[in-house]
């Protein structure tokens, strides 16, 4: 990512890949080629997609370690859940798609507000202190939300905290989590949600927002020294990617007919870090695929039974480790070189109208 | 020695109220700095002790002195690194105790680094346009929904980058990644991102370190012509002795956190404390 020409290369090739994707997916999906399993996990693939994208922006265009996605993905999830509840109960409202399109935006907001009450503590931090403490931000939202009741009662709602006793229609039930969601997540929904994130984070990135914030991760004494406000430009990536967060999470949560708070563990936080660790920190097109293919695997593995978290393991590893290998690197890159290399070499026939553009 | 250096003998140095000097030509208007006892300790050690200093409007200034003399942490107090433990710091007039670097860069102060600090994985343009970032603003909202400020400002931050790195002939180089110029370049571009951020007082911490003859002679000139085109004044820390006697007006000399001596290049070159500290004392008999 030198050139702004190579730029915005890279930005077209992301996009293209994903509405590529999404269409390989309709057709395959009219055809009726895709198995149950498959079909199950394309919404859970696009939500942790956005996932990885939005964890990217923290990690590796704002450069810190946030161990604490996961919460503020479960935040917009009962978020959704509950305003979505909310408003087939009280309002009848029948139409799905406005109110899926309300409750991911509700998520989104609440999952922004939990970004700014924790961002405020947290990111007058560095390094490892943020990445615990954003780790402990995390199993508090969880424990938090499993004392958490509400319930619809006529059109208002009402919330409880660890009193189960609320009077209406049960929407959220503590530890026992969300009953009765309504399942109105679609395909659709979380490809047009990949896309506002990639929009989002790219856009952000290229921008003079983005550039103050990769300034700071560069080096903070000479950002502030060339009168960057540190703690503004950590709190927009940090929210933003909240936001996103809540956003991926409110589209989950109504993907499944019950959800539960223990969910979203410790251990979905390093998942999420696991994708954007393996597609490479600061590199989006590498998160979405990695997201994919993790999320996919370990369903495909599904057949090894006992040993299918071995076998994930393994290839992780095996990534890990061919990736970072310079001989496995210069083999990769051979191929993609003579692609490259055909390219150019069509080029000059194609391009000596066009002038000196090349 | 070329022509723009030697305009530096004609400069005529007057003293002011603070125990110092500056050019006769900015007596009229306001000091850019006024330093009044300004000193910090660590733990005990006065690092910098009772450092007063007045710098003219467009006055090229020099700050010399034996490694470990303090001059780094002047620097690092005037930019607010450092919050001093006594005396205070006034930039363009005002009084900068409690404020932090952000602020005091807005003030009007610009640094460069001993240590290089540029935004390595940025582009070369890109660090110019972070020093541009409060010059030339639009909104996060406008930066991702692309609306029209963002191409508005875009286009000014990249033709002013452009013309900015112009005055180093560096414009051809805006899409190199920093991290990959050579060494001099380097320097050369943390002062065209401490320019962009339209200061009225440069400090330039070791500009001309790692540079060879040419390359610092090159510098000098630089420096007289920036000064002269955006009117501002210059700080310089500085162990090439021909490039500090030939372009600095005043010069302060620095040892063990005091300044020992203050005056002009031929003062300071005749100063006996001056070359003390620099050589040590002959051994009597």
């Amino acid at each position: 990512m030198k050139t702004k020409r190579s730029k915005l290369i890279y930005n077209c090739v992301t996009f293209g890949i994903i509405i590529a994707a999404f269409i390989l997916m309709q057709l395959m999906l009219s055809a009726g080629s895709l198995s149950r399993t498959m079909k199950g996990q394309l919404i859970p693939i696009c939500c942790w997609i956005v996932m990885a994208v939005s964890l990217n922006l923290v990690i590796g265009i704002s450069g810190e370690l946030s161990l604490g996605h996961a919460g503020f993905m479960s935040v917009g999830a009962f978020t959704g859940i509950v305003v979505s509840g909310w408003l087939l109960n009280a309002f009848q409202m029948e139409n799905t798609l406005l109110r899926l399109v309300i409750a991911m935006a509700a998520g989104g907001l609440m999952a922004g507000l939990a970004g700014v009450v924790i961002g405020i503590p947290v990111l007058r931090l560095r390094g490892d202190y943020l990445a615990i403490v954003t780790l402990a931000f995390g199993e508090i939202i969880r424990n938090v939300l499993n004392c958490v009741y509400a319930s619809v009662e006529g059109t208002s709602l009402r919330l409880g905290f660890l009193n189960p006793n609320l009077p209406g229609t049960l929407l959220l039930n503590g530890p026992n989590g969300a009953v009765k969601v309504g399942k109105i997540a679609t395909f659709e929904a979380g490809f047009i949600l990949i896309l506002i994130t990639l929009v989002v984070v790219l856009n952000l990135v290229n921008s003079r927002s983005g550039r103050a914030i990769m300034a700071i991760r560069d080096n903070r004494i000479a950002a502030e020294s060339m009168g960057i406000p540190i703690t503004k430009y950590k709190m927009m990536a940090f929210v933003t990617s909240a936001v996103l967060a809540g956003m991926a999470g409110a589209l989950y949560g109504l993907n499944f007919s019950t959800l539960v708070p223990g969910k979203f563990k410790f251990d979905q936080s390093i998942n999420v870090l696991v994708f954007v660790v393996l597609g490479g920190i600061g590199n989006i097109l590498g998160s979405i695929i990695s997201a994919t293919v993790l999320t996919i695997l370990p369903e495909v593995l599904r057949t090894f039974a006992d040993y299918r978290m071995l076998v994930y393991a393994v290839v992780l590893i095996v990534v890990m480790i061919t990736t970072n290998n310079p001989k496995l690197q210069s083999l990769l890159r051979t191929p993609a070189q003579r692609l490259k290399q055909l390219f150019r070499r069509k080029q000059p026939a194609d391009g000596e109208k066009g002038g000196q553009a090349a | 020695m070329s022509e723009v250096i030697k305009r530096r003998a004609e400069t005529r140095m007057v003293p002011v109220p603070s125990h110092s000097i500056v050019p006769e030509r900015d007596l009229g208007s306001q000091p850019v700095l006024e330093t009044h006892h300004l000193g910090i300790e660590f733990g005990g050690l006065k690092a910098v002790d009772d450092f007063n200093l007045t710098i003219g409007r467009t006055e090229i200034a020099g700050l010399i002195g034996p490694n470990g003399a303090g001059k780094t942490t002047v620097f690092n107090l005037l930019t607010k690194v450092y919050q001093p433990t006594t005396g205070t710091v006034l930039v363009n007039g005002r009084d900068t105790s409690g404020m932090n670097i952000v602020q005091a860069s807005r003030l009007g102060l610009a640094r460069t680094f001993q240590n290089i600090r540029l935004f390595s994985n940025m582009t070369v343009e890109e660090n110019v346009r972070i020093g541009l970032h409060n010059q030339i603003s639009y909104g996060m909202f406008s930066g991702i929904l692309r609306l029209p400020a963002y191409w508005k400002k875009e286009k000014q931050q990249h033709e002013q980058a452009l013309e900015l790195l112009s005055i180093f002939d560096m414009q051809d180089l805006a899409d190199v990644q920093a991290s990959s110029l050579p060494y001099g370049a380097q320097r050369r571009l943390e002062i065209v991102r401490a320019l962009a951020t339209n200061p009225s007082l440069l400090l330039l911490d070791e500009p001309a370190a790692g540079m060879n003859p040419h390359e610092t002679e090159e510098l000098m000139e630089n420096i007289i012509r920036i000064r002269d085109r955006f009117q501002i004044a210059v700080l310089l820390i500085e162990h090439d002795m021909r490039l500090v006697m030939g372009i600095c007006e005043g010069i302060c000399v620095l040892n063990y956190g005091k300044v020992i001596a203050k005056g002009t290049a031929d003062e300071i070159q005749n100063n006996p404390v001056v070359i003390e500290a620099y050589l040590g004392r002959r051994k009597e008999g």
